[in-house]
């Protein structure tokens, strides 16, 4: 049994395939996900966009994108199936879950080094100006 | 290296107290020419605070497959190493899901 990872796949659709055929889709990979112990955490249809270069002979495309939790068997159960697949024209999974980690990661760090900046900054008393010259010539520093 | 950074366009206006100094000057004397080309480049992604170049994100990428479609080498870009290696996976999975072009021409 392998590890439970984070993935995520994009797949593109052929411009030919009618609303029915891409729910399809969606409700085979659903099954897929569902059979192999598998999580979808997450389903985006951008609708259909052009293509940045041919694809076969095909301009445009619904591009889908799912998000889902699942073993190694299942990424390659689900590759398996959608290159037979003749309705779709590219698909690409992504294991996810490491690089979020890492963004994660450096996040908290950032904010950790921010929060530890503030505290070593020795806390301005109200109402007294930080050390600063009155050079402009707002005179907002006059009194002082 | 704060003051170094901001290269002297337009910012430096209100407090004078802070000067960078001596290592300004000889740049100063070439003129105002040069220093439209001289201005130090800073990391996109380190001060837009982005941990994680998404592949899904054509407007972000965008900027950085000019014309050509070729990756713009970093030495132009001025993105840090560890960013350009995350743009550059980022670059070539939206290759591959047509989001950008390899070439055009």
């Amino acid at each position: 049994m392998s590890e439970v990872r984070q993935y995520e796949l994009v797949y593109i659709v052929s411009p030919d395939a009618t609303e029915q055929d891409v729910t399809d889709l969606h409700t085979q990979v659903e099954a897929i996900t569902a059979r192999l112990h598998g999580e979808l955490v997450k389903t985006e249809n951008w609708g259909r966009r052009k293509l940045a270069y041919r694809i076969g002979k095909h301009r445009e495309g619904t591009y889908v994108l799912e998000v889902f939790n699942g073993t190694g068997e299942l990424t390659k159960e689900l590759d398996r199936r959608l290159k037979v697949s003749d309705l779709v024209i590219r698909h690409l999974i992504v294991r996810i879950d490491e690089a979020l980690g890492v963004a994660e990661h450096a996040r908290s760090r950032r904010q950790s080094i921010a929060q530890k900046r503030a505290a070593k900054r020795p806390p301005r008393p109200e109402g007294e100006p930080r050390k600063i010259r009155d050079d402009d010539d707002d005179n907002d520093l006059a009194e002082v | 290296m704060n003051g170094d950074r901001r290269g002297g366009s337009a910012s430096k206006s209100r407090d004078g107290g802070a000067r960078g100094g001596s290592a300004r000057a000889g740049n100063d004397k070439n003129g105002p020419r040069r220093s439209m080309f001289r201005r130090r480049k800073v990391c996109k992604f380190c001060t837009d605070k982005i941990d994680y170049v998404d592949y899904k994100d054509v407007r972000l990428l965008g900027p950085f497959v000019p014309e050509r479609a070729k990756i713009l080498p970093r030495r132009i870009s001025g993105v840090c190493a560890k960013h350009q290696r995350l743009l550059q996976t980022a670059i070539k999975r939206a290759r591959q899901l047509a989001l950008l072009p390899y070439l055009t021409d």
